[in-house]
């Protein structure tokens, strides 16, 4: 008997139009399936890659590191105040063009233009090369001819996208409805940041299949709570208030009765004193009237909704006035780097600074048990002795993001074939 | 020489958990017994709840050192609570060797 409501269709996925049968994970488990994810869906699509926080100033830069794209990329703003990306690299001979000590860490900082390491060429913030070493003795060198390569770079809300596909739609499109009804959430506000970064052993898939369903929260996660309220959440085990899936992006809307609790023995004593745990601070800031797209169900039980706008950004709004961002980034098949960043509005004394670790370090305890269970998942997928796994209704957004990689990849492949038909890629199945 | 404000006087044998880094204090729950913890968290529980109007009352701009020292200590109880109250052991149990770390964390 469900205790939240559901689509008149019986299910959630039969409601999304998705096939119901086990699904089977070979899109996660080889290198050559990651080849054509890097080509179909990273170098394809919007990634999100940072805040305009981060670039406060004219001269402000980043650099970000994309083996998913296999590249790195410089986002800085320039001397008008306008954000512009390119391909960290010099014209010259290749090198890296801005990096600290570490040629395969990023970095950031503030700059009037961009000096090779190498020869010393420079270029200035819109990426015309403005210097050569010794000019005249290369052959024919025009300087207009040898500026840094473009990427497209746009802003939705404060969050800074770059993509790598010249012809790409608008950011504003293809954030699709999900985006625009969350815009006018003031992000802006909560700038107050604590970032973790993860080295995780699993494909970047699996990691946001962990963070998209909460069936498995009661079970995993139960030590997290004092045991008889544990006990308790076993017992229901868990239900969304509501899904939605839009283009390739979709959310999950969920309950939240932590914050404050009902009854406070159902949490631990620092959660008491402190007034503050997974949820955040239960007396978060007044954000005023959210955004239509928040709390779609209209639950007044509602807690925290979970969108991922494809592929590897997932948003979380949580009722007591803070969210946060996880990334999942690639760097093998079976390995990526997973990022966290909390935001919240700045404490306003001592004791909401304390109160806003609380949620970061319970953040901290839960994405370790996260981390470690999908090495565990990975191993045994790649060992192949089982293939096709059954997904419950929970879990609608997992069966989602998998047909939506297959289909990215899927259509990738076929404009290849068409285009180079003696260089046919490998054969995808197009199950969902 | 005392580094907590005069009111938190009873916490000074634990003035080694005014950590300014989340990296260090859960590094430093790592590497201390159950033991130290517990004595630690039983000292520190009372002065939280009784201090929280003092804390309330700290206004991060210009905060003193002795203050912010109290912030550093506090966060610290907030990262040896999990042990005491929930694992019963300095790690998450099953996290083996993997690891999550801060890179950027804001000050008090």
């Amino acid at each position: 008997m469900p205790h939240f409501t559901k689509p008149e269709s019986g299910s959630w996925t039969e409601h999304f139009g998705l096939a119901t049968e086990p699904v089977n994970y070979d899109d996660s488990i080889s290198p050559e399936f990651y080849a054509l994810e890097q080509e179909a869906v990273f170098k394809k699509t919007w990634l999100n890659v940072g805040r305009v926080e981060q670039l406060p100033k004219n001269g402000s830069f980043f650099t970000k590191e994309l083996d998913g794209a296999k590249t790195s990329v410089i986002v800085v703003r320039n001397k008008d105040g306008e954000l512009r990306a390119y391909h960290n690299m010099c014209r010259h001979r290749g090198n890296k063009l801005v990096w600290n000590d570490y040629p395969r860490e990023e970095t950031a900082g503030m700059c009037r233009q961009f000096t090779c390491k190498y020869h010393g060429w420079r270029y200035d913030l819109d990426g015309k090369l403005t210097f050569v070493q010794q000019e005249s003795e290369f052959f024919n060198l025009d300087k207009a001819d040898y500026g840094l390569k473009n990427v497209l770079v746009d802003e939705w809300q404060g969050f800074v996208f770059v993509n790598f596909d010249p012809d790409a739609a608008p950011l504003k499109e293809y954030m699709g409805a999900l985006g625009a009804g969350l815009e006018g959430y003031p992000f802006g506000q909560l700038t107050q940041k604590h970032t973790y970064r993860a080295e995780i052993g699993s494909n970047w898939k699996l990691f946001i299949d962990a963070f998209m369903e909460f069936y498995h929260a009661p079970v995993l996660h139960s030590k997290q709570s004092v045991s008889e309220e544990a006990r308790k959440l076993q017992g229901v085990g868990y239900e969304a208030l509501a899904y939605d899936i839009d283009g390739p992006h979709a959310m999950v809307s969920s309950w939240g009765g932590m914050s404050p609790p009902k009854d406070l023995s159902m949490v631990k004593p620092i959660e008491r004193v402190l007034r503050s745990g997974l949820f955040g601070p239960w007396e978060g800031p007044d954000l005023g009237e959210l955004p239509e797209g928040i709390n779609p169900a209209r639950h007044p039980a509602w807690g925290i909704d979970s969108f991922l706008f494809f592929p590897n950004f997932m948003l979380l709004i949580w009722k007591p006035g803070w969210y946060l961002t996880y990334h999942y980034w690639p760097t093998s098949y079976n390995t990526h780097i997973f990022e966290c960043s909390l935001y919240f509005e700045p404490p306003k004394n001592a004791f909401e600074r304390i109160q806003q670790e609380m949620a970061v370090v319970t953040f901290k305890e839960f994405g370790l048990q996260d981390g470690n269970t999908l090495e565990a998942t990975q191993t045994m997928i790649e060992s192949g002795a089982v293939t096709e796994f059954p997904l419950c209704d929970q879990e609608v957004m997992l069966r989602h993001l998998h047909k939506v990689v297959r289909g990215y990849v899927a259509e990738h492949s076929a404009a290849q074939t068409q285009g180079h038909p003696t260089a046919a890629p490998t054969p995808v199945s197009a199950a969902s | 020489m005392a580094v907590l404000p005069a009111q938190f006087a009873s916490l000074e044998p634990f003035a080694e958990w005014a950590l300014p880094s989340e990296f260090d204090r859960y590094g430093k729950r790592i590497e201390s017994s159950m033991e130290d913890m517990q004595a630690f968290y039983d000292a520190a529980m009372p002065a939280l709840e009784s201090g929280t109007e003092y804390l309330k009352g700290v206004a991060l701009d210009g905060i003193s050192e002795e203050d912010r020292n109290l912030v550093w200590l506090f966060c610290s109880l907030v990262t040896v609570s999990f042990p005491i109250e929930a694992w019963r052991q300095a790690r998450v149990p099953d996290s083996g060797a993997s690891s999550i770390d801060v890179v950027v964390e804001p000050g008090p």
